[in-house]
């Protein structure tokens, strides 16, 4: 009674049910010599082509009971049988005298076998994938069909689920997924989320033990399974269940309010956003403005630039969704790891370290002046705040600035429609600015924290390093005391700092930047009703000291850990 | 017969979508093409095998040889490398 098991979290949320296991039989493949080896080869032809049919009429019902990304995999799955070097050396194989059940099965082990070898997780899930493809191919060849059916709800167990496994399931039968095998984004992982419900994977050989029916508490947010749960454990878990689903419902319920402190103080709360689909969910979510505005999405997959009269219409169309509510433009920020077709920036040893963001728009003045003429014309009647990425010295910022007044001046004198009023600001990325805040102060009427960035200049770790995971924490005092730096500067000159960065929607980290004096947090929309839940919770004295005491520390943990007993 | 050697700046590599419209791109080609991830020092693989280009292992950075070797050789090439330098049209 009450055995705890550990594993990987794979969906969050909490779910408590009986467990429905799911033994796969193992399939007896047979093994002979077939009699006419071409025959043998349009057999299996025939078996692909049945596979491929079950795999499109898999993809439908599985774009509408669980949305399109997830239909993808049977897409995918769709791709293997028709490959070349797997039909090839399956084909291959019957020729010398192999059954098309074995050549098939021995050709996809050899896939699968180096998938997963690969470094890659997401990779090294695909085998899996390639074998769901193999079963369901021998399995035509055979004229066998293995099937799962659940009568009631229930918490799915398996040692690993397959895509074709679960195309089948209903949603509103199943509670949660428990795997004894699976890393966090396979196909399980995947599944529950498209299905909103947790999942635990990894949970290793011990999850096998456990019987048809058991009771279990399944929390996916910290990877842990408890199987038949003694009372106490299972009424403690309830009302945990309880306080979640009551915590989100007001959360969402209370989405369209300010978030105000305890005490009155009011932090602006807003979206970044990626386009127009962005900024319409962004709102559903109790947005207030975009703190940041992306707008790459305007210049990739083209073959050429995008002109004025395009980039018009879509900033335009983005305004009017956000009607008087501030919206921060970024320009445009490309090279690096952010190439388009039409410019060649040649091989850079550091690409973040390189040609890209303002210094390509200041060496390319023409095509940045389109960007800023059309940010203008869109932004007529609209609060317009324009921002430039990756800053490095007041002469950028300076030069940006001339630019945009320039454009203004021209618009206005030619009697075109132009934004009478709009802010100019910078994003906070590189160390440069916030060692020289004061000065840099006196040029803008707003900074924006890129924390993700300055996270990664600050402390030298390559953003999206696994192995620099740990260094990549943004609540690192090194970067705290930066953004303390800006608002000090800021604040002493009348101006408005927002963090846009990944930190601005983390819990942890809100009562620091709200303790620092933050005036705006942008985040990603499904963020923002939590975030405004905790901003709700703080008083600024005690945010203050909170934040204080954090400068002073010499980790990200040790930060986290002061936050954690804050609360 | 042409090649050319490219850099994949991808943050998925030469995985998942961006392999399938990289294969689906090359099928269309009569031309024979090959991959081999040059940063690894693999073998080529035929580039129309996904199971083949997923194995590579190309990663974010890593760069290609792209061969190819046929009646449009030129084209297939030219469309490869757009691909590759357009960053599979889109995100990852």
């Amino acid at each position: 009674m009450g055995t705890e098991l550990r594993g990987i979290p794979a969906a969050p949320g909490l779910a408590k049910g009986a467990v429905a296991r799911w033994d796969q039989p193992t399939l007896e493949i047979p093994s002979f010599v077939p009699l006419d080896a071409r025959a043998e080869v349009q057999r299996l032809a025939r078996a692909r082509r049945s596979a491929s049919s079950e795999l499109q009429a898999l993809a439908k019902r599985t774009a509408q009971q669980a949305g399109r990304s997830e239909a993808g995999v049977f897409e995918a799955q769709a791709m293997f049988l028709d490959d070349s070097a797997l039909v090839g050396r399956a084909e291959d194989l019957i020729l010398t005298g192999v059954n098309a059940e074995q050549a098939w099965q021995q050709a996809s082990e050899h896939f699968a076998v180096q998938l997963e070898a690969l470094p890659d997780e997401t990779l090294r899930a695909r085998s899996a994938d390639v074998r769901d493809v193999a079963r369901r191919v021998v399995e035509n060849l055979l004229g066998v069909r293995s099937q799962f059916r659940l009568e009631a709800p229930a918490v799915l167990l398996a040692r690993d689920l397959a895509p074709s496994q679960t195309a089948g399931l209903q949603r509103s039968m199943v509670l949660a997924f428990c795997t004894a095998e699976g890393g966090p984004t396979s196909h399980t992982a995947i599944l529950a989320k498209a299905f909103g419900i947790p999942a635990v994977v990894g949970l290793g050989a011990a999850l096998m033990e456990v019987a048809e029916g058991t009771p279990v508490l399944v929390d996916g947010t910290a990877g842990e399974v408890v199987v038949d749960p003694a009372p106490g454990a299972l009424a403690g878990f309830e009302r945990r269940m309880r306080e979640d689903d009551e915590r989100r419902a007001q959360e969402a319920g209370q989405a369209h309010l300010p978030a105000v402190t305890a005490d009155g103080h009011r932090v602006e709360v807003v979206a970044n956003v990626g386009g127009l689909e962005d900024a319409q969910a962004a709102l559903e979510n109790g947005a207030e403005g975009i703190g940041l505005l992306r707008t790459e999405f305007l210049f990739l997959n083209r073959d050429t630039p995008p002109d004025e009269a395009t980039q018009t219409r879509a900033y335009e169309a983005l305004f009017r969704v956000m009607g008087e509510r501030p919206v921060v433009v970024r320009t445009l920020d490309i090279g690096g790891d952010k190439e388009v077709a039409y410019y060649d920036f040649g091989r850079e040893a550091n690409p973040f370290l390189g040609f890209r963001a303002i210094r390509i728009s200041l060496e390319r003045p023409e095509e940045f002046k389109v960007q800023l003429r059309a940010l203008l014309r869109a932004g007529a009647g609209h609060d317009l705040r324009v921002m430039f990425p990756m800053v490095a010295t007041l002469e950028e910022a300076r030069r940006a600035r001339a630019l945009l007044e320039g454009e203004a001046r021209g618009l206005k004198a030619a009697g075109e429609p132009c934004a009478q009023r709009f802010q100019v600001g910078i994003m906070v990325e590189i160390p440069s600015v916030a060692l020289l805040a004061e000065a840099f102060a006196s040029e803008v009427e707003f900074f924006s924290v890129g924390t993700n960035d300055l996270t990664q200049y600050t402390l030298a770790a390559e953003r999206g390093n696994p192995r620099l995971a740990a260094l990549s924490d943004a609540c690192h005092p090194a970067v705290l005391l930066q953004i303390a730096r800006v608002v000090e500067a800021a604040h002493a000159r009348g101006k408005w700092v927002g963090v846009c960065g990944e930190l601005a929607g983390d819990p942890q980290a809100i009562p620091l930047l709200v303790g620092l004096g933050v005036d705006e947090l942008s985040m990603a929309s499904a963020s923002i009703p939590r975030a405004k839940s905790v901003v709700r919770g703080l008083t600024l004295p005690a945010a203050r000291a909170l934040a204080q005491r954090a400068l002073a520390l010499e980790s990200a943990a040790a930060v986290r850990e002061a936050v954690a007993a804050f609360s | 017969m042409q090649k050319t050697i490219l850099k994949v700046v991808n943050e998925v590599g030469l995985h998942a979508r961006p392999a399938s419209e990289f294969v689906k791109l090359a099928a269309q080609f009569k031309a024979s093409i090959l991959v081999r991830n040059v940063t690894a020092g693999s073998q080529p693989v035929d580039a129309k095998s996904i199971l083949s280009v997923l194995t590579l292992g190309v990663e974010q950075g890593h760069q290609i040889e792209i061969s190819c070797e046929g009646e449009d050789e030129q084209q297939a090439l030219e469309a490869l490398q757009a691909l590759v330098a357009a960053d599979f049209n889109g995100k990852p």
